[in-house]
C-alpha cells in the first residue's frame, strides 16, 4: 500500500466517522464540530485528488466563514434536548420508510451502474506545475461566462437585500453623539459659584 | 562523520525526507517561538517607558531573560479546568487557535527558493488557515462553561471573522496585480525597486489590510476583546499555566505572521528596496546565490 493510499484511507475514515457523529450526537455544538471536523477531512480528500482550489475553498468558506455562523448560533440557543427527542418513538417508521428511500435513491445514482473503473478511468496525473487554479478560472470565465456572471448577480442582489433588512433604525436605542462630547465646554457641565465662607 | 554519512543513506528515502522535512519544519518553528518571547519582553519594556517604569529589569542583565523565566513559571503552574468544562474541547482550543498559525509558515517564502512548501495556491492556503485559528477563540470561550468566556469569546471571534472579510478582499487586490496565488511569485511581481512594490500601487488597499490586520490580532485600538471591567479577561479567563501560555504564543505568532505578510503582500518580500537605482542599487543588490531549501 504506498503512503497516498493509506492517507485517502484515514481520510476517508474520519469523513465516515465524523459525517455519522454529526448525526448522532446529542449535544448540537458537538454535532457543529464534527461537521467541521468532516469538512477538513473531505478538504485533504480533495487535495489527494489535485483539485487544490476547491480543497482549499472548501475550508476557507465552509469551515472558516459558514460554520463559524452555525456555531455561534448554537451557542447562543438553549436547546431542550429532551423536547427534540419526545416523538421519536412516533416518527420512527416514518423516519425508516424515508430513509430506506433515500438510499435506495443515493444507491441507484452513484451505484456501481454510473460510478466506478468502468465508467470513469483512472485519471492522469498532472504535471507538477499544472495549476488547479488556473484551469478553474479560465474554464470559468470562457466557458461559464454567463451562469458565472448570472450567478455572481444573484449574490449581490441577495448582499443588498440582507443589508436592506437589517439596517433599520431602531427606535429607543441610546447612541453618543461623539460630535457633541467634543464640542461641549466647561460651562455647560460646571458652574461656578461664589459663595461667602461660612461660620462653622 | 563518514560513518554517519553512510547510516543516513542507509535509511529508505521517505523516512530521509521525512526527516528532513522535520527539521526544516523546527528551523523555522524555533525562531517564531523565540521572537515571540522577546516580543512581550519589548512590549512590557517599551510600555513601561511610556509609563515612566523601568519594567522587567530582574531576571537576567537588563532582564533579558525574563521571557524564559514567564515560559518556565507558566510549565509548572496547575492547569485548573474549570467543573462541567468539556475537558478535551478545553484542552484542544489552545491547539487549534496555535496550529494554524504556525503551520501558515509553511508556504512562507524568507528568500527566492528558500520556502518549505512551494505551491501554486499559497495565498489561498494561508487565508484558509488564518480563518480556521477563530474555532480555538470560539470553542474556548464555550468549553469553559463560564459566561465571562462565553461573551469574551463571541466579541473576540465576531471581531476576527468580520475583519477577515476586509482582509480578504485587500488580498484580492494583490493577487489581480501579481497574477499569481503563489507568494513568491507575488514578491517577483514586485520587483523594481521602493516604488514598484504593491504598497504604492495598491495604496488604499494596503491601508486595508493593516487596519483589518491589527484587528484580526485584537491590539489597541482594536482590544474590545479584551475588557476587564466587563468581560475579565475575554474567552482565556478559565484558562492557567501552560494551557493560558499557548492562546498567548498563538496571539503573539499571529501578529508575527500577520506583519511577515505584509511584508510579502505590499513591501516586496525579499527584494532589495534600491534595484535600479544609480548607486544605492549595485550596493544592496544580492552577493550572494539563494540558498536552496
Amino acid at each position: 500500500m504506498t503512503l497516498e493510499k493509506l492517507i485517502f484511507y484515514v481520510l476517508a475514515a474520519v469523513v465516515l466517522l465524523s459525517a455519522t457523529m454529526v448525526v448522532t450526537r446529542r449535544n448540537p455544538v458537538h454535532s457543529a464540530l464534527f461537521l467541521i471536523l468532516t469538512f477538513v477531512a473531505c478538504s485533504g480528500i480533495w487535495l489527494l485528488a489535485e483539485a487544490e482550489f476547491l480543497a482549499i475553498v472548501l475550508v476557507l468558506v465552509y469551515v472558516g466563514a459558514v460554520m463559524v455562523l452555525f456555531v455561534f448560533v448554537l451557542m447562543m440557543l438553549d436547546i431542550d434536548i429532551a423536547v427534540l427527542r419526545a416523538g421519536f418513538i412516533k416518527l420512527l417508521p416514518l423516519g425508516i420508510v424515508l430513509a430506506i428511500a433515500m438510499a435506495a435513491e443515493l444507491i441507484l445514482i452513484v451505484g456501481p451502474g454510473n460510478f466506478g473503473l468502468e465508467q470513469y478511468a483512472v485519471p492522469a496525473r498532472h504535471a507538477a506545475d499544472y495549476s488547479n487554479t488556473e484551469e478553474l478560472g479560465s474554464v470559468l470565465y470562457t466557458v461559464y461566462m454567463y451562469p458565472f456572471e448570472i450567478a455572481a448577480v444573484i449574490l449581490l442582489v441577495a448582499i443588498i437585500a440582507a443589508i436592506g433588512l437589517t439596517m433599520r433604525k431602531r427606535p429607543g436605542a441610546k447612541y453618543l453623539d461623539p460630535a457633541g462630547q467634543v464640542a461641549v465646554k466647561s460651562g455647560d457641565r460646571i458652574r461656578v459659584v461664589s459663595m461667602d465662607a461660612e461660620k462653622g | 562523520m563518514e560513518s554517519f554519512i553512510s547510516l543516513w543513506g542507509a535509511f529508505p528515502s521517505d523516512i530521509q525526507y521525512l526527516v528532513w522535512t522535520l527539521l526544516k519544519i523546527v528551523a523555522i518553528i524555533a525562531p517564531v517561538m523565540l521572537v515571540v518571547a522577546y516580543y512581550t519582553y519589548a512590549e512590557r519594556k517599551v510600555i513601561s517607558y511610556i509609563q515612566v517604569r523601568i519594567g522587567p529589569n530582574r531576571v537576567g542583565p537588563k532582564g533579558w531573560l525574563q521571557p524564559i523565566a514567564d515560559a518556565v513559571k507558566l510549565m509548572f503552574k496547575e492547569i485548573i479546568i474549570p467543573t462541567n468544562a468539556n475537558k478535551l474541547l478545553f484542552i484542544i482550543a489552545p491547539v487549534i487557535t496555535l496550529g494554524p498559525a504556525l503551520a501558515a509558515w509553511a508556504v512562507f517564502p524568507f528568500d527566492e527558493k528558500l520556502v518549505l512548501a512551494d505551491i501554486n495556491a499559497g495565498l489561498l492556503y494561508i487565508l484558509a488557515l488564518t480563518s480556521v485559528g477563530v474555532y480555538g477563540v470560539i470553542i474556548a470561550g464555550w468549553a469553559s462553561n463560564s459566561k465571562y468566556a462565553l461573551l469574551g469569546a463571541m466579541r473576540s471571534a465576531a471581531q476576527i471573522v468580520a475583519y477577515e472579510i476586509a482582509m480578504g478582499f485587500a488580498l484580492v487586490g494583490v493577487l489581480v496585480a501579481a497574477g499569481s496565488l503563489n507568494l513568491g511569485e507575488i514578491i517577483k511581481a514586485q520587483e523594481g525597486g521602493l516604488f514598484a512594490w504593491f504598497w504604492l500601487p495598491l495604496l488604499p488597499l494596503f491601508g486595508v489590510y493593516v487596519i483589518s490586520g491589527v484587528a484580526e490580532t485584537n491590539r489597541a485600538p482594536f482590544d474590545v476583546a479584551e475588557g476587564e471591567s466587563e468581560i475579565v479577561a475575554g474567552f482565556h479567563v478559565e484558562y492557567s499555566g501552560m494551557l493560558f501560555a499557548v492562546f498567548f504564543l498563538a496571539e503573539y505568532a499571529n501578529m508575527i505572521l500577520i506583519a511577515a505578510l505584509t511584508a510579502v503582500m505590499f513591501l516586496g518580500g525579499w527584494l532589495s528596496p534600491f534595484q535600479g537605482w544609480p548607486v544605492l542599487g549595485p550596493l544592496f543588490a544580492r552577493h550572494l546565490s539563494p540558498l536552496p531549501l
